[in-house]
């Protein structure tokens, strides 16, 4: 239930007196509040800045610190107020999410110390509303990755005993971690460059042979140069099968880019040697020649800017695609506009569509070669419209494509956007959570009373009684107010799941099997009350077992009624749904990032399996430890 | 030669490109009656309403200043313009029957509290309702349960009505219930009900043949005490 809703329950309950007549069947006996007092103002004196709210402000939220009896222990008897020696200014924040019920999260506050406070104060991050969420996950992801990038530098100079593999692919990954990482580093830089520069070389003309045109150097100091290139491609060969040796991952090695392109540099050269001396691949194998100039790719992981670039272009393909198909688009108008519009001269270049293509690319990206001018006026005027409209098309994707650039650079290249879709997933998930937990929290309780009834029934320690106090006073007004419309129509809420699986058994025949013995022992409670214990033992029940042995389950488990107030994680709430199937259903989405939740759950050890129901015992255990009271309601 | 198709059309295309520049200029103003529209919706969110004195409030129901306060605060905090209107209630009274669709009952309530029927309702409207409510006589609560049935006002109760006023009931609990809410479920609700209290079988049930069939019943009379202490 919202904050500001929980105002309005007391008149949710007066309208219910419009439900009494037409109801066949006494009502359920209302909660009464101990001590009623009139609302008073709470002080609270958080590092000298002085608070004040009410009582019932805080009460909405009995979770957290401020709204349960924690917040006794902060409790000064002379000035009476409550001193917090906290930060003043992200309090303020605390103390708007109890006024509001929405809790934001302030641009200039570091995201560590408003996380320390939330988690002081028992308020879980997820209830941050969508104003600021995304702001707040942003920064936590920023801080994490920090954090992560500091570790990283740490974490080298550690680990001694690595296999020979391990420190190989280390020292290829970093070249910093060894001496001999980074000679082999240079070694393979260098014969990069040297490669590159052989290719260039081998194509310039070198001085003529006399009776002879120019010959390219390639083909005058064949050998010496075939010498080079081989030289190059064993260093590289060697490399390449080295890192596929150290690899951690052999298969994911093979098909990264990196290696795709190492194979392709070294691939010609031995393609070559295979296909020497046959004259008529040759004119393929001259083709082949030119992927060697893939060589200078391998610089990318000598250089980080290189992989930025890479990769900036390939995050915003979405950029580079529209332009492309803007400049399409544009083309092919302004082609036909000017082949139409030349058509009447004579002589003129424009002699198809696709001849003036040419001319097109080559006005809207102003580059002008001047081999194709129009000469009507028609065409002269179209073609002046082309060359601006050229400038704009052109001009607009690009500072998207260069903002994309500055932003992976700062941020050092992550792949944010599909990690961001996880989140949001889970995020998701966790709200809905939080929602479909007040409907499942009035089944909880129902068989919590249950619980608690059945203890009564059984002369009860003082103990088992503070069971009955767990839920805050709201929350058993808003379920006596569910149950008095169970009786007005004389139909109950159940699980889903029950209802589907009593749906699939035929679960209706477990009706007639109340026992009359049972009812004799509860007089106690008054009729509402039995026959409620009665309709909650036949779900527990999963098999159709003897109905005499429930008093029996009672007393073995109040024997055990331990009761313990302990902060964990959140148990994901379908595991009290699958109580009858013992089925645990664990979405990884929720437990993975309940870290900071403290969340007060109590919870009941699973009753013994000594009796003869063993079975239909368990099921009991798993319900009642996990009824999960969730702050964020 | 004169001039030709191509010729025709990049004239008038320059001509075009002409006068859209001299509109950035300013030069040449199109002619433009649209009145402002923008300023007529601010008017609309600036509605809002101011309660009565607290003494009137206090002359006109049965709550102490303490309590007139503490409810002013919390109809204040929901709803800052000092009137509900039907969206908000149905949706603040949807939110304690989360597992079924309470907008239709919302919808009876809302019209039960709006007294003087202009589609929202006031801090008065909201705290007169719920006087009679919780602090009202037996006779009061009933006449106030009855005027939340006749849903047209006319000071009869017909099977329509309450069938209409039932269903909304069993919206409220949703799919999931035990035993399964069936098509008729309602009806037979209402034919009980209205064996109950319709005396002289006429198919309508009147103000007097509620009360004082209610009045009868012990079970109706205890539970409209249920919730005396609410506040």
């Amino acid at each position: 239930m919202a904050a500001g809703v929980a105002a309005w329950l007391p008149f949710a309950r007066a309208a219910a007196i419009g439900w009494m007549p037409v109801a066949n069947l006494p009502m359920p006996v209302a909660p009464t509040e101990k001590n009623k007092k009139q609302d008073e103002l709470i002080v609270l004196n958080v590092s000298g800045r002085r608070f004040q709210t009410w009582k019932n402000t805080l009460d909405r939220y009995p979770d957290t610190l401020l709204g349960s009896s924690e917040k006794e222990f902060f409790y000064n008897e002379e000035t009476k107020e409550y001193f917090f020696d906290r930060d003043p200014d992200v309090f303020r924040s605390v103390l708007n999410f109890y006024r509001t019920g929405k809790l934001h999260y302030p641009r200039y506050e570091c995201i560590l110390s408003y996380d320390e406070e939330l988690a002081f104060f028992g308020i879980v991050p997820e209830i941050i509303g969508d104003c600021c969420y995304e702001e707040y996950k942003d920064r936590k992801r920023e801080n994490a990755e920090r954090l992560m990038d500091d570790q990283e530098d740490n974490k080298d100079s550690k680990l001694p005993n690595m296999t020979f593999r391990e420190t190989m692919w280390r020292a290829f990954e970093n070249p910093q971690t060894s001496t001999m990482a980074l000679v082999f580093y240079y070694v393979t830089g260098f014969f990069i460059a040297v490669s590159v520069m052989t290719n260039v070389v081998e194509t310039v003309p070198c001085g003529s042979v006399p009776n002879q045109k120019e010959v390219p150097c390639g083909e005058r100091y064949t050998v010496a140069f075939f010498c080079m290139d081989t030289a190059c491609v064993m260093i590289f060969t060697v490399e390449y099968l080295m890192r596929l040796f150290a690899a951690p991952n052999r298969y994911r090695f093979m098909r990264s880019v990196m290696s795709i392109i190492d194979v392709v540099a070294i691939l010609p050269y031995y393609i070559g040697l295979v296909m020497t001396d046959n004259e008529d691949v040759s004119g393929a194998f001259v083709t082949l020649r030119v992927f060697r100039v893939f060589r200078i790719f391998k610089f990318s992981r000598h250089s980080q800017g290189l992989r930025i670039l890479g990769y900036t272009l390939k995050s915003c393909a979405s950029e580079l695609g529209f332009l492309l198909f803007s400049l399409t688009m544009a083309i092919i108008i302004f082609a036909t506009v000017m082949f139409y519009a030349e058509k009447g001269s004579s002589s003129s270049k424009f002699t198809s569509i696709p001849a003036s293509f040419w001319y097109t690319i080559v006005t809207m990206t102003t580059l002008g070669y001047g081999d194709m001018v129009p000469k009507t006026i028609a065409g002269k005027i179209f073609g002046s419209i082309c060359s601006l409209s050229g400038v704009l098309v052109i001009a607009l994707p690009v500072p998207v494509i260069v903002s994309n650039f500055s932003r992976i650079y700062h941020q050092n290249q992550r792949a944010d956007k599909r990690r961001a879709q996880k989140v949001q997933k889970a995020r998701l998930a966790r709200i809905r959570l939080t929602k479909t937990e007040s409907s499942s929290a009035f089944l909880h309780s129902k068989r919590n009373g249950l619980f608690n009834e059945a203890l009564e029934l059984t002369s009860s320690t003082k103990e088992e009684q503070h069971l009955g106090k767990s839920s805050s006073l709201l929350e058993s007004q808003h379920h006596h107010l569910l149950h008095c419309l169970e009786k007005t129509t004389n139909h109950e809420f159940v699980d889903e799941q029950y209802y589907q699986q009593s749906y699939l058994e035929g679960g209706l025949q477990n009706y007639p099997q109340r026992s009359p013995s049972l009812s004799s022992q509860d007089g106690v409670t008054g009729t509402c009350c039995s026959r409620r214990n009665k309709k909650h033992n036949t779900p527990l029940r999963n098999a159709s077992g003897p109905a005499h042995m429930q008093p029996l389950t009672h007393t073995q488990t109040h024997n055990r009624g331990l009761q313990e107030l302990s902060t964990i994680h959140i148990q994901p709430l379908s595991t009290s749904r699958s109580s009858l199937n013992m089925r645990i259903d664990e979405p990884a989405s929720l437990n993975c990032q309940s870290s900071q939740i403290t969340t007060a759950i109590i919870s009941i050890p699973t009753p013994p399996v000594t009796t003869p129901e063993g079975d239909a015992h368990l099921p009991t255990g798993p319900s009642h430890q996990n009824v999960v009271k969730v702050s964020a309601l | 030669m004169g001039l030709e198709g191509m010729e025709i059309i990049a004239i008038t295309v320059v001509v075009g490109l002409f006068i859209v520049v001299l509109k950035q200029f300013g030069i040449w103003e199109p002619l433009s009656l649209e009145a402002d529209t923008s300023d007529s919706d601010l008017e609309l969110s600036m509605v809002r309403h101011q309660p009565e004195g607290l003494e009137q409030l206090q002359a006109q129901t049965k709550f102490t200043k303490k309590e007139l306060q503490s409810l002013y605060r919390g109809f204040k905090n929901e709803c800052p313009s000092g009137l509900v209107d039907e969206e908000t209630f149905k949706s603040i009274y949807s939110q304690f029957f989360p597992q079924g669709d309470a907008t239709t009952y919302a919808h009876f309530l809302f019209n039960a509290f709006d007294m003087d029927r202009n589609g929202s309702i006031r801090f008065e409207d909201f705290v007169i309702g719920l006087s009679v409510l919780l602090r009202g006589s037996i006779t009061e609560k009933l006449r106030w349960a009855f005027n939340l049935y006749d849903i047209n006002k006319d000071g009869l109760v017909t099977k329509e009505e309450m069938l209409a006023i039932m269903t909304s009931i069993y919206d409220m609990m949703g799919r999931y219930t035990l035993p399964s809410v069936r098509e008729e479920s309602p009806f037979e609700h209402v034919e009980k009900f209205f064996q109950k209290m319709d005396r002289n079988r006429d198919g309508v049930v009147t103000i007097d043949e509620f009360i004082e069939t209610c009045q009868k019943d012990e079970d109706i009379m205890a539970s409209m005490q249920l919730f005396e202490n609410v506040i």
